[in-house]
């Protein structure tokens, strides 16, 4: 989402601007910007995977241990769930800020914005993966001898993969949008381009900070859809 | 393994009316104890108490004069067999690992579970090159309850809990798996707890039939018993009518074989023609050097063109297996119009003749 808003905020101050007849105002300059600060936008690119690998792989952690630990305790599943929710609905500022007092400015606050976000949907894939498999298995599983503990590593969680893996996705094209806010309070990446641009009205700058971040978002889509589908459906 | 069930109750919840109400049964040694009664009567949660899916409220439980609630439940349940009407394989899994799961618990070596799942294959009849690694989703109904019965056999239990396992089976199916399961019992004499709502599968697979209702238990008593004394009209309505046709469930093809007029693919048809003189039934079989059926020789196929019986004889078809009831072989003969049905074991090998004659004379002593 934020990541139309700052495309769209691109096109209405590029519509006002208005510019002359004839002179070039888009592919030109942007490109001339490409080629002259490419270094930079390499390091911000880098940046930009870093924040979103740490974020997610804390957030699987969180969010399916959470999502397990709700399977066993059915009436607490959907108050949780619910918090997750409510946390989506945040705006990310806001929660950016909220997270100050905790976390400081930088990196580490915008890793944990993230990671937030992040829980709804790793929350819900695990909970509801869990849940959607079909009781004969797992009462043919107890009924052999199979302890909890092997049930959930053996048969659980191997099932609720493929929607897991979905729930993955969904967080990590998430993160790539929500990441650019987080350049706001210095946590790096391309969104820097977006808000620097945005104080020096510097088109090519924002559009470059806008189309790497959609492309970050679009290649992570394709990869994690691609793994998603060469997991088995049963 | 005797199983003992002592004044077993079960309330689900507190004011409800028990699901099993002091139930008292007993299972000797190599014993199929069917469980039968209408939906809801309290089989399964009997059935789950013996492994302790579900946890009595009240009454004892004894395998091999073992309290099992002083047993610890998963190594209670790895020594049990469990097979449920949903099967309830592991989809991830290929068939071979489902077959291992109870061997991998118990951390057997891997050469002797890959020699454990072959072995089970071939006795479920299912090829083991063709089958190990396929998935449960390839396979039809009755394989994937082959599959359930074989993953359940995996480490040799002496006891085996079934609930309703043919249940879901189209009846042809459903038959021939009771008669493949019956021929592995007779081999393996487990210990078997057998639920259905079936009367006529109870009457089949049972050795011993417990009737119940509303949690209680009605009548215990062998087939036999039952037929000939129910005790009550509870019992006597679940059997139904037509005790003469609930008998052809009770009577296996084995206890009424004739033995058949056979000759040998070799032979000639002026030797064939002299065996038909002598068989009443003018039915003739062909059976190579070890008994393996090979055709099947009628007057009409020796008025055919041809020097040896190989010649001549036609495929055979009116089959069951050995461990057929009269009931198998009375619906073979009646979808072919015929008065005869042939009866073979292992591979294909020749064991007798079926006729209708014989199964009317063995209802008429059964009703003595
Ligand atoms: N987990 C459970 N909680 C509450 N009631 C149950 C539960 N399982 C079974 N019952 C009740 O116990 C009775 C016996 O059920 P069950 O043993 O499944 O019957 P059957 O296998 O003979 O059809 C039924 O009335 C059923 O509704
Ligand atoms: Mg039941």
């Amino acid at each position: 989402m934020e990541l139309l808003y700052s495309m769209g905020h691109y096109f209405m101050l590029a519509a006002s601007s208005n510019p002359q007849e004839g002179e070039p105002w888009f592919f030109e300059p942007f490109f001339a910007y490409l080629v002259r600060r490419w270094d930079r936008i390499l390091v911000m690119t880098l940046e930009h995977f870093e924040l979103i690998l740490v974020a997610t792989a804390i957030a699987i952690a969180i969010g399916v241990t959470v999502g397990v630990i709700i399977s066993y305790y059915e009436p607490i599943a959907y108050p949780v769930i619910n918090v997750t929710q409510v946390l989506m609905t945040i705006p990310s500022i806001a929660m950016i800020a909220m997270l100050i007092p905790l976390f400081g400015i930088g990196f580490n606050n915008g890793v944990a914005a993230l990671v937030l976000y992040m829980l709804l949907p790793l929350v819900r894939n695990t909970y509801t993966g869990i849940r959607e498999i079909e009781p004969a298995v797992l009462e043919s599983a107890k009924g052999m001898g199979m302890s909890e503990l092997r049930v959930l590593t053996k048969i659980k969680l191997p099932l609720a993969l493929p929607v897991i893996m979905a729930g993955i996705r969904v967080a990590v094209v998430l993160g790539v949008g929500i990441g650019a806010i987080a350049a706001y309070i210095g946590a790096g990446g391309l969104g820097s381009l977006i808000f620097n641009g945005i104080e020096r009205v510097n088109y090519p700058m924002i559009w470059t900070g806008a189309i790497f971040i959609s492309i970050i978002a679009i290649v992570l889509d394709l990869i994690l859809g691609w793994g998603e589908k060469r997991l088995y459906r049963y | 393994m005797v199983i003992k069930l002592e004044n077993l109750t079960k309330i689900f919840q507190p004011g409800d009316a028990p699901a099993v109400d002091n139930l008292t049964l007993e299972v000797d040694e190599g014993d199929t104890c069917v469980l039968v009664g209408p939906s809801g009567c309290g089989k399964t949660t009997t059935m789950k108490m013996v492994n302790r899916l579900i946890e009595p409220t009240d009454g004892k439980i004894y395998v091999e004069n073992e309290d099992v609630s002083k047993k610890n439940p998963i190594q209670l349940r790895l020594n049990i067999g469990y097979v449920i009407q949903e099967i309830g394989l592991f989809p991830h899994m290929s068939i071979a690992e489902n077959i291992a799961t109870v061997p991998r618990e118990l951390r057997w070596p891997k050469q002797k579970i890959q020699e454990r799942v072959d072995e089970l294959l071939s006795m479920v009849g299912l090829d083991p090159e063709l089958f190990r690694n396929r998935r449960p989703s390839d396979l039809s109904g009755g394989q994937r309850q082959r599959i359930g019965v074989a993953r359940a056999l995996s480490a040799d239990p002496p006891l085996m809990l079934m609930d309703e396992p043919f249940g879901a089976l189209d009846p042809i199916t459903r038959s021939y798996l009771q008669n493949e399961f019956l021929r592995i019992q007779e081999k393996i004499k487990k210990t078997i707890i057998f639920v259905t709502h079936d009367i006529d599968e109870a009457i089949k697979m049972g050795t011993k039939i417990a009737i119940m209702r509303e949690g209680k238990l009605v009548q215990y008593a062998t087939p036999d018993e039952l037929l000939s004394a129910p005790a009550d009209e509870f019992v006597v309505n679940l059997i139904g009518g037509n005790y003469s046709i609930k008998r052809l469930h009770l009577i296996r093809v084995e206890e009424i074989l004739k033995e058949p007029f056979t000759v040998s693919p070799e032979d000639s048809l002026d030797e064939a023609k002299e065996v038909m003189e002598k068989s009443q039934l003018e039915l003739v079989l062909a059976v190579n050097g070890e008994k393996h059926l090979e055709g099947l020789v009628t007057p009409s196929s020796l008025r055919k063109e041809g020097e040896r019986v190989g010649d001549v004889m036609d495929t055979p078809d009116l089959t069951v297996d050995s461990g057929a009831t009269l009931n198998d072989a009375l619906s073979v003969m009646l979808t072919n119009g015929e008065g005869y049905a042939l009866v073979v074991g292992d591979e294909n090998r020749l064991q007798g003749v079926v006729t209708l004659n014989a199964i009317m004379e063995a209802l008429q002593d059964n009703e003595k």
